[in-house]
């Protein structure tokens, strides 16, 4: 049962390794994203340090949301989703697959990437931890949503608009919790809360969204 | 055709009676008409106890009967959203039509629920708590509604094949099911500035009721009003329906 998810998760991690920009498309935007706060609020330090956690969450939001489009995209145009469905093995096993290889190649990378973009914003050292340990639990939830909404617009018209407005809504959740995490521990409070109920939204997301993903792929191709 | 004595097996099927489309459909039309007099008679007075017969508040004077309003439409902003996840479930899992149609149906009317229900809100929380919105977990998780409601109206027409469309949408409405708790309990899970329940409780309803049969009274109407909309809806679904049946086979047949 988990070969088959697995073979699909190295050729997705080789495919992106191949593609080269597999990272630097999402880092940048997740990048440009936030140096547009400073620009547009003023580089009050003060100001920055408050605001910091909920940018840099937003961001990651977002940058997370357009990457995920494309997620399906190539194996449902080149006819790989057709062998995929067809094949024995579980298809929400597959569809984990492909979460788990999107998160590596886009996810992490922001999380790797955070402490600098909190260096800029002038965040305090002592939230870097929560900060990074949050976007940690945080992220991979959001691809897990994501690839829902991968699922259900392929071959929808305008689908990369539709995903925001259908995923955004369920990623209010993981923001709530991940940016309070942040913004407790910021001042003072105990951010353990926030963490955890992260941690219990990636459990249930890993549960059920791969279900998800996988009947919206059935209904994608029939 | 075939009469029903040729194949007793499908007359032993006859008492499923409302999910068959066409009885369905000779129903709601013989129900509409009753239906939209008893609506407008239920407005009627409803709206008669509501602005002139009740008293008004003693502390927040006339603006209390906006909540005559609001209440009853956000209860049917969750009642709808629950009917589509229920139907679409039915519709995912029997493949049935009827109830993936009632689903596709319900959405538009849910959706101006729940922005009657955010816009009469605002319009009390102005005088009453001083601000027009608030970014409380009631007032943010039924936003979230809203574009719930906004995602499966827009996801439902993105494609060039109605039925995978419907099939999105109904998987959309059922993820998107987990947000109705959080509507429901949010004034209990959380501190919010809106006030808990005052009408739904275990120890009964905290209201007067000279101001609970206008509410009650308006979420009737409200109730009745939104079925009309749904039969209404369904058989303009359903004739599109054959519109496009008709032109596929004429089109066929030209071919």
């Amino acid at each position: 049962m988990l070969k088959p998810a697995l073979a699909l998760f190295r050729r997705d991690l080789l495919l992106a390794w191949r593609q080269r920009g597999g990272a630097v498309p999402v880092l940048g935007a997740f990048v440009l994203m936030v140096v547009l706060f400073p620009l547009a609020l003023g580089p009050d330090p003060a100001l920055l340090a408050r605001i910091a956690p909920g940018i840099i969450w937003v961001a990651a939001l977002l940058a997370t949301t357009i990457t995920l489009d494309h997620i399906f995209a190539s194996d449902h145009a080149d006819g790989t989703l057709d062998l995929l469905v067809e094949s024995p093995a579980p298809l929400a096993m597959h569809a984990l697959a492909k979460a788990a290889a999107h998160w590596l190649v886009s996810g992490l990378p922001m999380v790797l990437l955070s402490p600098l973009l909190a260096l800029m914003l002038n965040l305090p050292g002592h939230v870097y931890g929560t900060l990074m340990a949050g976007l940690l639990l945080g992220t991979p939830t959001l691809t897990l949503i994501g690839t829902v909404g991968g699922a259900l617009i392929l071959g929808a018209r305008r689908g990369g608009l539709l995903l925001v407005l259908l995923v955004v809504p369920l990623y209010v959740p993981v923001l709530i919790f991940g940016a309070g995490a942040a913004d407790a521990a910021l001042n003072g409070l105990d951010a353990a809360p926030g963490l955890m109920f992260l941690g219990a939204l990636l459990l249930v997301g890993l549960a059920l969204c791969p279900l998800g993903a996988a009947a919206a792929l059935r209904a994608a191709l029939t | 055709m075939t009469s029903d004595a040729d194949m007793p097996e499908l007359r032993a099927q006859r008492p499923v009676s409302l999910a068959n489309p066409t009885r369905f459909f000779r129903v709601a039309n013989r129900l509409l008409p009753w239906l939209g007099a008893a609506t407008a008679v239920l407005f009627a007075v409803g709206l008669y106890l509501s602005l002139i017969a009740s008293p008004p508040d003693y502390q927040q004077s006339e603006t209390v009967r906006i909540a005559y309003v609001h209440v009853p439409a956000a209860w049917m902003a969750l009642f709808v959203y629950v009917l589509m996840a229920v139907a679409s479930a039915v519709g995912l899992i029997w493949r049935h039509q009827l109830a993936l149609m009632a689903a596709r149906a319900a959405a538009p009317a849910g959706l101006v629920f729940t922005a009657l229900c955010l816009a009469t809100g605002s319009l009390w929380g102005a005088p009453m708590w001083g601000t027009w919105w608030e970014w409380d977990a009631r007032m943010t998780s039924v936003l979230v509604l809203l574009f719930f409601y906004l995602g499966y109206v827009a996801l439902i027409d993105a494609f060039d094949d109605p039925a995978r469309g419907q099939l999105s949408a109904s998987i959309l409405c059922l993820v998107g099911a987990v947000n109705v708790p959080i509507v429901k309990f949010s004034v209990d899970w959380f501190h919010t500035l809106h006030q808990g329940a005052t009408v739904f409780r275990l120890d009964g309803p905290t209201m007067h009721a000279s101001m609970l049969a206008p509410m009650l009274v308006m979420a009737a109407a409200f109730t009745l009003l939104f079925f009309v909309v749904l039969l209404w809806r369904m058989r303009g679904l359903r004739a599109r329906a054959r519109i496009a049946a008709a032109a596929a086979t004429a089109a066929a047949e030209g071919a």
